[in-house]
């Protein structure tokens, strides 16, 4: 399945069916975040819930703390 | 001549105009930390005619900062110069015109009460939350707008808090971070840090000229070498239950959530305590340690220890950290928002 995370496509497994678990694929799980899903901003608790498909697209913003 | 002509090409551009320009010379702007951040901010507004500039940071010039902190010179480094003097005296040389206090302080709680009611708007320039957050409990207190504003390697994020309207930095965080990614570990380019200030600073044009329709309302983020740009509506995330900006009660002010140093005697050691709501993520901050080649690192499963320039730090699953090598707090603490975050 082809999805757009932050302006570029990405191939992701049929594994993937949520957002909880596409975070944890991208291996951003440990941070800070916040993700927006067809242009709706998702409260965390919402993650896990919100099942992904085919050309979905998703901007995720993670905050840090360099300066 | 020189002092009628200088801010003309400013004053041409249509939002700022004459009115603008006086509204920016009667503005007092707060800039916690001057390293990479604080240091192109405090030029871009010094240049741009801001009357008054506080500028607060506890450190002293390295070499390591010279690739991308552009007040500072070798010289300053020689010097071991405090970074807001090295500043002040490149900022005076730029534009005399400018007022500046400079304050060779760490920007703790009693600090910010005393300078941040004083300013019209804070920028955050500084390399950790924990005073991020104490910067967004000041500001939520004092009515104060301030731009949240960082980065790191080459990606960067910036949102403008104003209190009563916007989400606060509190509303937007589910948890603070502490990964050992910092500059300090997984590196940071210039041009990331520049384009964090351009935003910060056009926010701050707009908030001090009172164009306020103009502001972006929104949280940004890049990644200038995945050619990424990303622009969140973030308003729908404001908290009615948000201790700082809801409930008023300003959590970070308090004493319990405030990072915590004891010196522990006759042992040339600082330990360090944080707050219970940072949570440590052991793994991350190992993998990104080993990164930096100079550093010499151990680990078991209760904690993690390296040796860096002449310290050693040890931090536990907790959190506690112990810095060996120094008796002094402020030297500490440094090593400790460069490595641990």
């Amino acid at each position: 399945m082809e999805i757009i995370v932050n302006g570029d496509p990405l191939e992701v497994s049929e594994g993937i069916t949520n957002i909880e678990e596409l975070i944890q694929e991208l291996r951003l799980e440990k941070k800070s975040l916040i993700v927006e899903h067809n242009q709706t901003i998702l409260k965390k608790e919402k993650h896990k819930e919100t099942a992904i498909s085919e050309g979905d697209r998703l901007e995720i913003v993670h905050f840090v703390g360099g300066g | 001549m020189l002092v009628n002509n200088r801010y003309h090409r400013q004053m041409l551009f249509d939002p700022i105009g004459e009115t603008g320009q006086k509204r920016l010379q009667e503005s007092h702007v707060v800039i916690v930390g001057v390293g990479a951040l604080g240091s192109s901010s405090a030029e871009m507004l010094a240049r741009a005619g801001v009357g008054t500039l506080t500028l607060i940071d506890r450190d002293y010039v390295e070499e390591t900062n010279l690739q991308r902190q552009q007040l500072f010179s070798e010289e300053d480094v020689r010097m071991q110069t405090p970074k807001v003097i090295a500043a002040k005296k490149r900022l005076q040389e730029i534009n005399h015109l400018t007022n500046i206090h400079a304050e060779v302080i760490d920007a703790g709680v009693d600090e910010l009460e005393v300078i941040v009611p004083q300013a019209n708007l804070v920028i955050d320039a500084t390399d950790n939350f924990d005073t991020r957050l104490i910067i967004n409990d000041i500001c939520q207190k004092h009515h104060k707008p301030w731009i949240y504003g960082a980065c790191v390697a080459s990606y960067g994020v910036t949102f403008t808090v104003l209190p009563e309207e916007t989400p606060c930095l509190q509303c937007l965080m589910d948890h603070i971070p502490s990964d050992g990614a910092t500059c300090d570990t997984v590196g940071i380019i210039s041009p990331a840090v520049q384009m964090v200030v351009s935003h910060q600073v056009t926010e701050v044009l707009k908030i001090l000229t009172e164009n306020l329709d103009a502001l972006s309302g929104k949280l940004i983020a890049f990644d200038l070498w995945k050619n990424q740009q990303m622009e969140l509506k973030v308003a729908s995330l404001k908290d009615e239950t948000c201790p700082s900006c809801s409930k008023k009660q300003y959590p970070h002010l308090a004493y319990q959530a405030q990072l915590k140093t004891a010196v522990l005697c006759g042992r040339n050691t600082v330990q360090i305590r944080t707050s219970a709501e940072k949570i440590i993520h052991f793994d991350e901050m190992k993998k990104h340690l080993e990164r930096n080649q100079h550093i010499k690192l151990f680990s078991n499963p209760y904690l993690l220890s390296f040796e860096i320039d002449k310290y050693r730090v040890v931090v536990f699953r907790d959190g506690r950290t112990l810095i060996h090598g120094t008796k002094n707090v402020q030297e500490a603490k440094k090593v400790y928002y460069q490595y641990v975050g």
